[in-house]
């Protein structure tokens, strides 16, 4: 049954987290689809201003982890808290209102193809009834964001899969998010789009501090995303010093639906894990 | 199309039937609770019912024309061509207004909401609207639920007049029955249970078409190959029960006005 025409049957009374409790915490999750296991007893944890990269081969499990964590779909067994909030108990109506503080950017972007690309950006802000004129102000500072200020009134069919997945970028941050969702922002594009996508990822990282899921198969996003910073005086993105890499990027490997390495970056690339060491090869 | 045991198929079936009613209850009750999309329900009575004003409006008319010519053949042979008007206007207001109407915004409407919906299931579009906090079923199902019933109610009186007005033009120019007399028996023909049933049953038939265009819309699988499979299965599922429909609503009507 699709999760979104199945009834709720918990209420949840909002609460507002501490800011040292994590944002995002799986237990012993586990789903099947018909007989196939997809997620086996996955737990983690995702801390407040963390960004947790999400590696592994395709079919893995990643992309249902993420809509696990928005309670789009609900796991067999085990919890998700997000926010301090069980989403597998929550009705979808109280669900609605704890992703008012969530942004996703989908796999495929899921632009809404009969909206225009201020339409599109501004859905969140006209759902809250936000004055047409501060609406219009905040979809330009977002598109700014993303550079791309001239698509403004044009619709997802006239642009290219990366313009498209940065105006999906711009969707999920206009509302100023306390956590994003970042689906394969990558998936399926060119190696310079790509790039361009993961600077748009930093920069928001290290913009806002806001906490974030960022799922890829690419290695090489992956790290760029633990090795560079963007610089606020020169507005570029730029190598973090002496190798260093970026304290708050932490890692988390799925393979066949288990979780494989769960730790920051260097404890990734010291990992003696034979199938890890072939993978990242 | 594979083969399911007996228990599999009839588990699918009620798990079915048990999304379908879930469906069609938030979608009703929506309607009770805020957020409330008018500007969407607007948008699907234009769509709807001005969008479906031509095709009823020829059906109607070429029924009510096809209705008087052959029914002027039987009644010429008891000498009564001139009930020809009767006939007319009590077949096109209790039955043929209603179901023919029915029949052909499901076949413009429930396919275009099943693809439409379909689409956006299938591109994740559904999944972001659930993401940026909107409801999809109160979005998307409750303003086509109400405005398919809203304009169909009103879709069949125009289908009642304009078949009427055909077999007037039929009567007067083929059969050269006199215009005043066609109208005036027509409108002695028609009694108030007449026009409540056959007002009555385009409400249940429009409940039909948008809850069914929207069920098949909503439960998508499978990519642009399911999406065309959505859209059959809700023009095929969604006539037979307004036939059906239409059975059980004239019997309980002919029970309570005894016609």
């Amino acid at each position: 049954m699709p999760a979104d025409l199945a009834p709720g049957n918990v209420t949840q009374a909002q609460q507002t987290p501490d800011s040292a409790d994590p944002v995002v915490v799986f237990e012993d999750v586990s789903i099947t689809f018909d007989i196939k296991p997809v997620l086996q007893n996955i737990s983690f944890t995702v801390q407040r201003g963390e960004t947790r990269i999400i590696l592994g081969p395709a079919g893995g499990g990643k992309s249902v982890l993420m809509k696990l964590a928005n309670g789009l779909i609900r796991p067999d067994s085990g919890t998700i808290r997000v926010f301090g909030e069980d989403v597998t108990r929550m009705r979808e109506t109280d669900l609605f209102k704890l992703r008012a503080r969530i942004g996703m950017v989908f796999q495929e972007s899921a632009l809404f193809d009969s909206l225009s690309v201020e339409d599109n950006v501004a859905y969140r802000l006209h759902e809250e009834q936000v004055p047409e004129e501060e609406a219009h102000n905040r979809v330009v500072e977002a598109l700014k964001f993303v550079e791309l200020e001239h698509t403004i009134s044009k619709f997802p069919s006239e642009l290219s899969g990366g313009m498209r997945r940065r105006v999906s970028i711009a969707r999920a941050i206009i509302a100023k998010p306390d956590l994003i969702l970042y689906d394969s922002p990558t998936g399926g594009l060119d190696p310079i789009t790509s790039t361009t996508i993961i600077d748009l990822v930093i920069k928001q990282r290290d913009v806002s501090h806001t906490t974030s899921l960022v799922i890829t198969h690419r290695l090489q996003d992956a790290f760029l995303l633990a090795r560079n910073r963007f610089n606020q005086q020169t507005g570029k993105i730029e190598p973090i010093p002496n190798n260093g890499i970026d304290d708050s990027t932490k890692f988390l490997v799925l393979n066949e639906g288990r979780v494989v390495f769960d730790g920051t970056t260097h404890e990734l690339v010291h990992s003696t894990d034979p199938w890890l060491r072939e993978y990242l090869s | 199309m594979p083969l399911v045991s007996p228990e599999i198929f009839a588990k699918q079936t009620i798990a079915s039937v048990q999304d379908y009613s879930i469906l069609c209850w938030r979608a009703v009750a929506n309607l009770f609770s805020r957020p409330r999309y008018w500007a969407d329900i607007y948008t699907q009575m234009d769509s709807i019912g001005v969008g479906s004003m031509p095709i009823v409006v020829l059906t109607g008319f070429f029924t009510g024309c096809v209705l008087a010519l052959q029914s002027a053949t039987s009644l010429q042979e008891f000498g009564s061509v001139s009930l020809t008007g009767n006939l007319v206007a009590l077949s096109m207001v209790k039955e043929l207004g209603p179901v023919l109407t029915g029949l052909m915004v499901s076949g413009r409407n429930a396919s275009g909401m099943a693809s439409e919906i379909g689409s956006m299931r299938v591109t994740e579009q559904i999944d972001a609207m659930r993401a940026l906090g909107t409801d999809p079923v109160r979005k998307l199902v409750t303003p086509r639920l109400y405005a398919t019933v809203f304009m169909l109610f009103f879709l069949t009186i125009v289908s009642d007049a304009v078949g009427i007005a055909g077999g007037a033009l039929v009567s007067v120019t083929l059969m050269g029955l006199n215009a005043s007399s066609y109208f005036h028996n027509s409108y002695r023909a028609l009694q108030y249970g007449d026009v409540v049933q056959g007002l009555t049953k385009p409400l249940f038939s429009g409940f039909i078409i948008a809850t069914v265009g929207c069920y098949f819309g909503m439960t998508t699988k499978g990519g642009t190959q399911g999406v065309g499979k959505a859209t059959t299965q809700a023009v095929v599922y969604s006539s037979v029960f307004i036939i059906i429909v239409d059975f059980i609503v004239s019997r309980a009507m002919i029970g309570i006005f005894g016609r």
